[in-house]
C-alpha cells in the first residue's frame, strides 16, 4: 500500500500551486451537497423526493420490508464487485502488455479493441447484446448472471485499463532494472517492484470500473433474465410514474455500508503496516 | 501494419530477433483475456449491428431480411416529408453538433476541476490518498437517478442554491438553471467528474518532484514550472482522463435529459429512438457506426502521434 | 447491513426453488401493488417473480429475441395487435375464464383483441393536459394549452416525451384522426408543434414534484399522474381536450413461450377479480376495467375528475389504434425535426 518516499519534504511548496487547494475543497464540497440532499429525503415523512414533510423512517421500514428492492440492491453490489474485479485483472495485464514498449505488431489493434466498449452508446451494444445473447440463451437453455456479469466485465475494461496505463507511462524503469541486476526472478520484479509501484493506478482502475457497473442501467435491461432486477433497471421503471424515498433510502444504506467497509479496510490495512 | 522499430539502436543478430519475438507473444497473451472478454460481450456482437445496418427495417421494429443501403444514405440525406426533395439530413447534423459541443464543455469543466483534485489527494501524504479517492467515488455508489434528482433540487427555482444567494443577497430574484444549458453542463460535469479525477491522479501520484524544485531552483516562475514542467509529465493522466469522459458523453442521454428537459435531443437520444419509438433499427445501427467509426479514427490517429512523440523523446 | 445480507441469502434460496409453483412476470415498472402478489401467493402458493421494462418497445425486443424466461406480460393497447401479429402471445380464451363476468362490457370487444382471445384487462386511462389553474384561470379542456398557450402560461410548460400521446393529441387539435397518414394535417401538426415548443421548458417524464412545487405550470400528462400532483397541490387540475385525447389500456397477457401456464392463467383470472382489480388501482392510481371494484377503491379515486372521464366529454377519448410502419415513420421524421 505505502509509497516509499522518494525524496525528504522540503514543506509544501513545490507540491502546492496557487487556488488549487481552494478548486479541490469546493469540488469535494459540490460532489457531496446532492448527496446531502438524498440522505435528508431518505428521512422524509411524505412521498417526495423534494417536498419535506418531516422526520420518520418510514422508507426504511418500507425498504426492510420490500424483498424486491433488496435483491436488487445486493445483486447490483455482487454483480459490480465481480465484474469490476474481473476487468481490473485483465485492464492491468493489458496495460502491462501496451505501455512502455516500442510499437509491435497489432499494438494499435489491441488498444483499439480494448477502449471499443467506451466508443458505441450504450443502446447500440445493448441490443446487439440483446440478439446475440438471445441465441445463445436458446440454444443452451442457460439464463443465469453469467450474460449480465461478462456484459458489465467488457465495458469496464475500458475504465479499468485507462487510469493503469497512464500510471504505466509515467513509471520509470529504474527500479525495475536495478532489480533484475540483483538477480530477482521476473516474478519476484513484478510482485516486489513492479505490483506496487502500478498500486496506485489499479486502486484508480478498480473503484471506476466499480461505480460504472453499480450505475449501469441500459444494458442491464436487455441482458437481464427473468428475474435479475438490478437497483439502476428497478429505478428506471420508476421514472415515467413516481420515484419515492424508498430509493433514497436504499442508497443512503449503500453509501453507508461503502462508507464503513472503506473505513474498516483502512483500519486494517493502517494496523498491518 | 509496418513494422517499424522504434529503437534507434540496430537490431544486429538472430538473438536479439528471437527475444523480440518472445515479447512480442508474451504481449500479446498478456492482452489475451481482456481481448476475449471484450470480442465475445462487446465488440464481437456489434457485428450483428453492422449487418442490420444494410437490411430493411422491420415492420415492427427489428428488421427484415433484404439488403438495402437506405440506412446509411438516410444518415447524412433524407427525403422531405412533404415535398419529397433530397436533402441534408440537418437535423442528425444538428444533434450531432450539439452533443459534440456539449461534450467539449463537459471535459474541459471536468479538467478545470478534476486537475485541481487529483493534484490535492496526490499531495496529500502517502497512505491518506487512498482515503481521499474514495471520497470522489463514494458518492457514485448512489443510484444514478436519485442523484440527478437530487441535483435538480440543488438548482430548482426554491432550491437551495437561489435560496441561498438571495440570502446573500448577490440575486434578487430566483434564477432559472432547471432545464437549461447551464444544468446539463453542471450534470455531465459532475456525473464524469471521477473519470477525469482517477486517471490524473495515477499520474501525478508517480510525479518526480525532483524535476519541480530543479525548475525551481533555476528561477523559474510557477506558472512556467507547471505549463513547462508539470504539465507535460503528467500528460498521459490527463489524455486518458479526457478521452473517458468525452467520449462516453457523446452518448450519454439519461443526464441531459432529466437535467436539460429533455427539449432538445443528443445524439444518444436519436439513436435511441431509432431502436425504440422510432422503429427504425438499420438507421440507428448505421448512426452508432458512424459515430464509432469517427471516435475510433481520433484515437488511432492519438495513439499514432504520442508513440511518434515518445520515440523523438 | 443485517438485512442486505439477509437478502443475499433470500436471494440464494430464490434459485433453489422452495416453491413448488413459481410464476415469472414482466410488467411496467412500480406497476404492481406487492399486496396483490402477497395475496396470489397466499391464495395460491404460486412464488411470483415480477421484473420490470421501461418501455412497450423494450418489452417487445426482449421477448422477440427469446430466450428471456418470462410468462406473463402486460403491454398496451396500441401494442396488442403487433404481440399477436408476430404470434408472441397465447391464445388462453380469458373470455371463458371464471371471472370474466365482471370485465365491464366496454372493454369486452375492443379493437386491439376482439373477444379478449389473450388478453386481461390490468388498467387504463388518458393522456391528457395539466394546468395550474392559479396561473390560468380559462377553459383547460383544450390542447391549445399546449400547442397554442396562453400567455400566462408560456415558458412554463412541460410534455412528455411520449411520441405516439403527443402526435395524436396534436393531430386532433388540428383536425385529424389518429394514425393518420394524410400530409396536409401533418405539415399543420409539424409546423404547430416546432411554433409550440419555443413555449415550453421541458419536455420530460416524472414531474410530480416540479407541477406540485409550481416550477412548471401547464403541459401534457397522464390522468394517474396528474391525480397524485393535486393530492400534493390543489391547483393541478387535468384537462380533457375537447378537439379529442387518446385513450390507453395495458392488458395482461400469457407468452406463446411461457413455462408456467397454468399458474399464467391463474393469474389472469386472479386480476379479473373486483377486489384483486381494486388493489391494481389503489396503486398505481389509475381505473381499471372490472365491474364491482369501486367499493373496494380508495376514498379519494371514486369521483376524483382525474379518473372520472365528464360525461360530455367521453366522446372524445380514443383508443389509439396501431399505426402501420410507413405512418410511424412519418411520425418520427417529425418527432426529430421537432426535437433537432
Amino acid at each position: 500500500m505505502s509509497e516509499p518516499i522518494r525524496q525528504p519534504r522540503r514543506g509544501y511548496s513545490v507540491r502546492s500551486l496557487p487556488g488549487f487547494a481552494v478548486v479541490a475543497v469546493f469540488t469535494f464540497f459540490a460532489l457531496y451537497a446532492p448527496i446531502l440532499i438524498l440522505v435528508a429525503f431518505s428521512f422524509n415523512a411524505g412521498t417526495s423526493l423534494a417536498i419535506w414533510e418531516g422526520f420518520s423512517l418510514r422508507w426504511y421500514a418500507q425498504a426492510a420490508a420490500n424483498e424486491a428492492v433488496q435483491e436488487a440492491a445486493v445483486r447490483s453490489l455482487i454483480l459490480a464487485g465481480v465484474a469490476a474485479s474481473v476487468a481490473t485483472v485483465a485492464a492491468t495485464m493489458a496495460a502491462l502488455a501496451t505501455t512502455r514498449t516500442r510499437r509491435f505488431p497489432g499494438r494499435t489493434m489491441i488498444y483499439a479493441l480494448i477502449n471499443q466498449p467506451l466508443m458505441v452508446p450504450e443502446i447500440v451494444t445493448a441490443v446487439a447484446l440483446l440478439i446475440v445473447f438471445a441465441w445463445i440463451k436458446v440454444a443452451t437453455g442457460h439464463t443465469s448472471m453469467v450474460y449480465l456479469i461478462s456484459a458489465h466485465t467488457a465495458f469496464c475494461i475500458p475504465f479499468a485499463y485507462l487510469p493503469i496505463r497512464a500510471r504505466l507511462e509515467t513509471m520509470d524503469y529504474t527500479l525495475e532494472t536495478a532489480a533484475k541486476d540483483l538477480y530477482a526472478s521476473p516474478w519476484k520484479v513484478f510482485s516486489r517492484v513492479t505490483l506496487p509501484l502500478m498500486w496506485p493506478g489499479i486502486i484508480a482502475g478498480y473503484m471506476l470500473a466499480f461505480v460504472i457497473s453499480l450505475d449501469d442501467v441500459v444494458i442491464t435491461e436487455f441482458v437481464k433474465s427473468a428475474g435479475q432486477e438490478t437497483l439502476p433497471t428497478f429505478m428506471l421503471g420508476q421514472l415515467r410514474r413516481v420515484v419515492t424515498p424508498e430509493i433514497n433510502a436504499i442508497s443512503t444504506i449503500i453509501l453507508a455500508a461503502g462508507a464503513i467497509l472503506v473505513s474498516l479496510f483502512f483500519w486494517l490495512s493502517r494496523g498491518r503496516r | 501494419m509496418a513494422e517499424v522499430s522504434a529503437m534507434s539502436e540496430p537490431t544486429a543478430g538472430a538473438l536479439e530477433r528471437e527475444a523480440e519475438r518472445d515479447d512480442n507473444r508474451t504481449r500479446w497473451l498478456l492482452s489475451l483475456p481482456a481481448m476475449i472478454i471484450i470480442v465475445l460481450a462487446a465488440a464481437g456482437p456489434l457485428l450483428v449491428m453492422v449487418v442490420y445496418s444494410f437490411l430493411t427495417p422491420g415492420d415492427y421494429g427489428n428488421v427484415k431480411w433484404e439488403f438495402s443501403t437506405q440506412a446509411w444514405v438516410n444518415t447524412i440525406l433524407q427525403r422531405d416529408i412533404f415535398d419529397d426533395t433530397l436533402m441534408w439530413a440537418d437535423a442528425h447534423l444538428s444533434i450531432f453538433w450539439r452533443s459534440l459541443s456539449l461534450s467539449l464543455i463537459t471535459t474541459v469543466m471536468a479538467f478545470a476541476f478534476g486537475l485541481p483534485t487529483a493534484w490535492f489527494i496526490a499531495t496529500q501524504p502517502p497512505g491518506k490518498r487512498e482515503f481521499w479517492l474514495f471520497l470522489v467515488t463514494v458518492p457514485f455508489w448512489s443510484n444514478l437517478l436519485v442523484r440527478t434528482i437530487a441535483i435538480q433540487e440543488l438548482i430548482r427555482a426554491e432550491g437551495v442554491i437561489n435560496n441561498l444567494l438571495l440570502l446573500l443577497g448577490i440575486i434578487d430574484e430566483p434564477l432559472q438553471m432547471m432545464f437549461t444549458n447551464f444544468a446539463i453542463a453542471f450534470g455531465m460535469t459532475y456525473v464524469y467528474l471521477p473519470l477525469m479525477v482517477l486517471p490524473i491522479y495515477a499520474a501525478v501520484d508517480k510525479l518526480d518532484f525532483r524535476l519541480v524544485e530543479a525548475a525551481n531552483d533555476l528561477y523559474a516562475s510557477r506558472w512556467r514550472t507547471f505549463w513547462r514542467v508539470i504539465l507535460p509529465l503528467i500528460k498521459p493522466g490527463i489524455i486518458a482522463g479526457s478521452i473517458l469522459v468525452f467520449i462516453p458523453s457523446l452518448g450519454a442521454y439519461v443526464t441531459p435529459r432529466v437535467l436539460g428537459g429533455g427539449k432538445n435531443l443528443m445524439f444518444g437520444n436519436l439513436i435511441e429512438l431509432q431502436f425504440g419509438q422510432g422503429r427504425n433499427w438499420p438507421l440507428g445501427a448505421a448512426l452508432s457506426l458512424m459515430l464509432m467509426a469517427a471516435v475510433m479514427v481520433s484515437l488511432i490517429w492519438y495513439v499514432r502521434v504520442t508513440s511518434r512523440e515518445r520515440s523523438n523523446v | 447491513m443485517k438485512k442486505l445480507f439477509a437478502a443475499a441469502s433470500v436471494l440464494a434460496l430464490s434459485t433453489t426453488g422452495v416453491w413448488a409453483q413459481e410464476l415469472q412476470i414482466y410488467n411496467w415498472g412500480n406497476y404492481t401493488n406487492p399486496k396483490l402478489i402477497d395475496k396470489f401467493e397466499a391464495e395460491t402458493g404460486i412464488k411470483v417473480t415480477i421484473t420490470d421494462y421501461d418501455s412497450n418497445d423494450t418489452a417487445l425486443a426482449k421477448v422477440k429475441a427469446g430466450g428471456h424466461g418470462f410468462d406473463i406480460v402486460v403491454p398496451s393497447n396500441s401494442y396488442i395487435p403487433i404481440w399477436v401479429g408476430e404470434g408472441l402471445l397465447m391464445e388462453t380464451r380469458p373470455d371463458q375464464m371464471p371471472n370474466f363476468k365482471n370485465v365491464k362490457a366496454e372493454f369486452v370487444d375492443v379493437d386491439w383483441d376482439p373477444g379478449r382471445h389473450y388478453t386481461v384487462p390490468w388498467q387504463w386511462g388518458s393522456t391528457g393536459v395539466v394546468v395550474n389553474t392559479k396561473y390560468y384561470d380559462g377553459d383547460i379542456n383544450t390542447s391549445a394549452m399546449f400547442l397554442d398557450p396562453p400567455e400566462e402560461l408560456r415558458g412554463k410548460i412541460n410534455v412528455v416525451p411520449e411520441m405516439g400521446d403527443v402526435m395524436s393529441l396534436s393531430i386532433m387539435y388540428y383536425g385529424g384522426e389518429p394514425c393518420t397518414n394524410d400530409k396536409e394535417v401533418l405539415k399543420k401538426v409539424r409546423d404547430g408543434l416546432v411554433a409550440a415548443k419555443q413555449h415550453w421548458l421541458g419536455m420530460d417524464y416524472g414531474n410530480l414534484e416540479k407541477f406540485a412545487k409550481e416550477d412548471l405550470w401547464a403541459g401534457v400528462n397522464w390522468n394517474g399522474s396528474t391525480f397524485r400532483m393535486r393530492l400534493q397541490n390543489e391547483n393541478v387540475n387535468y384537462g380533457y381536450p375537447k378537439e379529442g385525447f387518446p385513450l390507453w389500456m395495458d392488458s395482461v397477457a400469457v407468452l406463446a413461450d411461457a413455462k408456467n401456464v397454468e399458474e399464467a392463467k391463474t393469474f389472469q383470472n386472479f386480476v379479473m377479480d373486483p377486489e384483486n382489480a381494486a388493489l391494481i388501482s389503489e396503486f398505481a392510481r389509475y381505473a381499471n376495467g372490472i365491474n364491482g371494484s369501486e367499493p373496494f377503491m380508495p376514498e379519494d379515486m371514486k369521483s376524483a375528475p382525474e379518473i372520472v372521464i365528464p360525461a360530455e366529454l367521453v366522446e372524445k377519448g380514443v383508443f389509439t389504434p396501431t399505426c402501420d410502419p410507413e405512418t410511424q415513420k412519418l411520425y418520427t421524421r417529425i418527432w426529430t425535426d421537432l426535437q433537432k
